[in-house]
């Protein structure tokens, strides 16, 4: 008979070691389910995870493509992890996403095609607006009518979308553009681009402050009291509350803090790698991030890598759909199993194991 | 535009279809949340539920059986979440979202070559004399099936959580889970079982969506639909006879917009594309608070995981 025993102590390196395991474990069940799409398992996960990086035909493109989508989700990532952390569940990052692309995108437009050096940073300000302002319609309804967070910001993922057909088919679409539905290319504008620090590394301004949050909100967490108070109002709300922790404030904090740094990973994406606001604009960031959370262990680091491991799996899902001519869709399935296993490992973090006799 | 060509009676006979699938979602997740369990997977089970009734249909040809298929398949995938959150005992809120994600990519996988393709047609059953009653016959005796079923499942639910035995011990369950577990009640072994029903409805309402509503399979077409229904659950303060009210009210609005953007009125399409939505917040927002702080209503052991006394 197996029996769980709660662990006083919660052991750091199983903590670290589990995201691993979960990894090899989707590894192994990914494998098999690519056999089952007709497609050799060995050779599938080796194109995902090893050739992006290594391939000399693939790596010159993939490499800097990988840093490209990771920063999105990393920023993404690190803001909801604070919440999460918090039991503030903000689970429509998709939607400041596109909020923040909307905002920072009309105040980019609403100036073109003048040039100033100003421009950029005010867009990075409207874009982090952008996200704070979707974000505090669930902070603001939770506070003030107990209104539950997660459905509240999930619905307002489909209204941002519908904000985002409205923009790219009428107030923000191109009037060059013969008609045709998308706002001018963003990233053709010089005040407004997100270019690259760095010619073809894939490093653009996006990627550097992602890299740059991952020490910022590493310190935050750990060393300021606000991270303190974020991480024991998780473990117990009671104990948070008597050492003077106010809980409204600390749901506005957490969901204007990943709204805002969800609409800033908007802003980045328009201006740089996507150009322009157009009806397909959101690719699915805000939702991969969630899984890139847990992934990190709601630990700004451990999002760094993780992050960057799930933009592996999409470039790498990208180049089997062309050389294998594997469905899109099997990575998404691939990604959600990711998430299954690790959930299911934290078993182990919480309990020792045991074999009792009868 | 023309008002005129929207015809009431015909609105809300196409009001009550289009809530079915929510209602039916809804009821599912009212039987889980009741006994104690959030799974906020229920978008993930519809899909799987559209896409597995779908194949079912087109390869067996039978309607019936293709809404069979769906409930299993729904049925099946909450069987995922039943054993990584009652065995395993991992957080069901990230679970349920896990649920969905996975969901989600499965469904397309499996849908990749079933698009564009109409499944065949489920018939309505002959009701003789209530169908031709004026009007009323129109609205409520000219429907599928599953429409029948949906009304009457709700009313079942009622009545198995207000008189049976059973009914009472997952209530228990679900407001106390330590109280019910010291009485000798198994806690996860009645929980697997009413997250398994809870996602055959979820499935049923999917296939619903993909064989009747639609009907045809595209991918992400549940749209929201099952968060909605959690919304309803919430909505409906965890009463079944309520789950009518918020369906029916927010099938309206969906059938009122598709008519209002059918005879052109001067309105944005994207504005009434996001009515659904936004008066299921507004929905939320009225029904949170009104409820007092810590409204009683809300089973008590909701999300939490069990952990048995050692």
């Amino acid at each position: 008979m197996i029996k769980l025993v709660p662990r006083t102590k919660k052991s750091p390196i199983i903590s670290a070691i589990i995201p691993i395991l979960a990894v090899g474990l989707t590894m192994i069940f990914g494998g098999i389910l690519f056999w089952i799409l007709g497609k050799d398992p060995f050779e599938t996960i080796r194109m995902i995870f090893w050739d992006p990086l290594m391939n000399e035909t693939f790596a010159d493109y993939a490499r800097p493509q990988i840093l490209v989508k990771a920063a999105p989700l990393i920023l993404i990532a690190i803001g909801l992890s604070f919440g999460f952390r918090a039991n503030i569940w903000n689970i429509g990052a998709e939607g400041q996403f596109i909020m923040g692309a909307i905002f920072s995108g009309a105040l980019g437009l609403a100036f073109y095609p003048q040039e100033s050096v100003l421009l950029f940073p005010l867009m990075i300000f409207f874009g982090v607006i952008g996200g704070v302002f979707w974000a505090s319609i669930p902070a603001l309804l939770r506070t003030y009518f107990n209104t539950n967070e997660i459905l509240v910001s999930l619905m307002l993922v489909y209204v941002a979308e519908q904000v985002l057909a409205a923009a790219s088919i009428g107030f923000l679409r191109n009037p060059e553009g013969a008609g045709f539905p998308g706002s001018r290319n963003l990233s053709q504008y010089p005040s407004a681009a997100n270019l690259e620090i760095i010619s073809g590394s894939g490093i653009h301004w996006g990627v550097a402050t992602a890299f740059v949050s991952v020490i910022f909100f590493y310190i935050l967490l750990y060393k300021h009291k606000f991270g303190f108070q974020v991480s024991l109002s998780g473990m117990s709300p009671k104990a948070a509350r008597l050492s003077g922790v106010n809980p409204r404030l600390l749901v506005i904090l957490c969901l204007a803090l990943s709204g805002g740094l969800a609409g800033l990973a908007g802003m980045f994406e328009l201006t740089g790698p996507a150009g322009q606001i157009t009806i397909d604009f959101n690719v699915g960031y805000g939702f991969t991030a969630i899984i890139v959370a847990f992934l990190g262990r709601l630990n700004p680091i451990g999002i760094l890598f993780s992050g960057m491991l799930m933009a592996l799996t999409y470039v790498g899902g990208e180049l089997t759909q062309f050389m294998l001519n594997l469905p899109a869709a099997a990575i998404q399935v691939f990604q959600g199993m990711l998430l299954f296993f690790l959930l299911s490992m934290d078993l182990l973090v919480n309990y020792k194991i045991k074999l009792a006799r009868f | 535009m023309d008002f005129s060509s929207i015809d009431p009676v015909i609105l809300i006979a196409s009001l009550i279809v289009a809530s079915t699938p929510i209602l039916l979602a809804a009821t599912g997740e009212l039987i889980v949340e009741k006994s104690g369990v959030l799974n906020l997977g229920v978008e993930g089970m519809m899909i799987i539920g559209a896409i597995s009734g779908f194949i079912v249909c087109v390869e067996l040809n039978s309607p019936l059986l293709g809404l069979i298929g769906a409930a299993l398949g729904g049925g099946f995938l909450s069987i995922v979440f039943g054993i990584v959150t009652q065995v395993l005992r991992a957080n069901q809120v990230a679970s349920g979202l896990a649920l969905t994600m996975f969901g989600l990519g499965l469904a397309s996988l499996l849908g990749h070559s079933y698009t564009g393709i109409k499944p065949p047609y489920l018939s309505t059953p002959d009701i003789p004399f209530f169908s031709e009653i004026p009007i009323l016959g129109k609205i409520l005796f000219q429907h599928d099936f599953v429409v029948y079923f949906s009304i009457i499942s709700v009313c079942l639910v009622w009545y198995f959580f207000r008189a049976t035995r059973f009914g009472l011990i997952i209530k228990a369950i679900g407001e106390n889970q330590d109280s019910a577990h010291a009485l000798g009640y198994n806690v996860i072994k009645t929980r697997i079982l009413t997250i398994f029903i809870g996602g055959c409805f979820a499935g049923l309402a999917g296939g619903y969506l993909s064989l009747v509503r639609v009907p045809q399979w595209t991918e992400g077409m549940t749209a929201g639909a099952g968060w909605i229904a959690l919304a309803l659950v919430v909505f409906s303060s965890w009463k079944p006879l309520r789950l009518f009210v918020g369906a029916y009210i927010f099938g309206g609005f969906t059938i009122l917009q598709l008519n209002l953007q059918a005879i052109g009125i001067e309105l944005s399409v994207a504005l009434l594309s996001m009515t659904p939505y936004i008066v299921t917040i507004i929905a939320l927002v009225i029904i949170s608070s009104s409820k007092k702080q810590g409204g009683s209503s809300t089973p008590g052991s909701l999300g939490k995981v069990f952990m048995e006394a050692q």
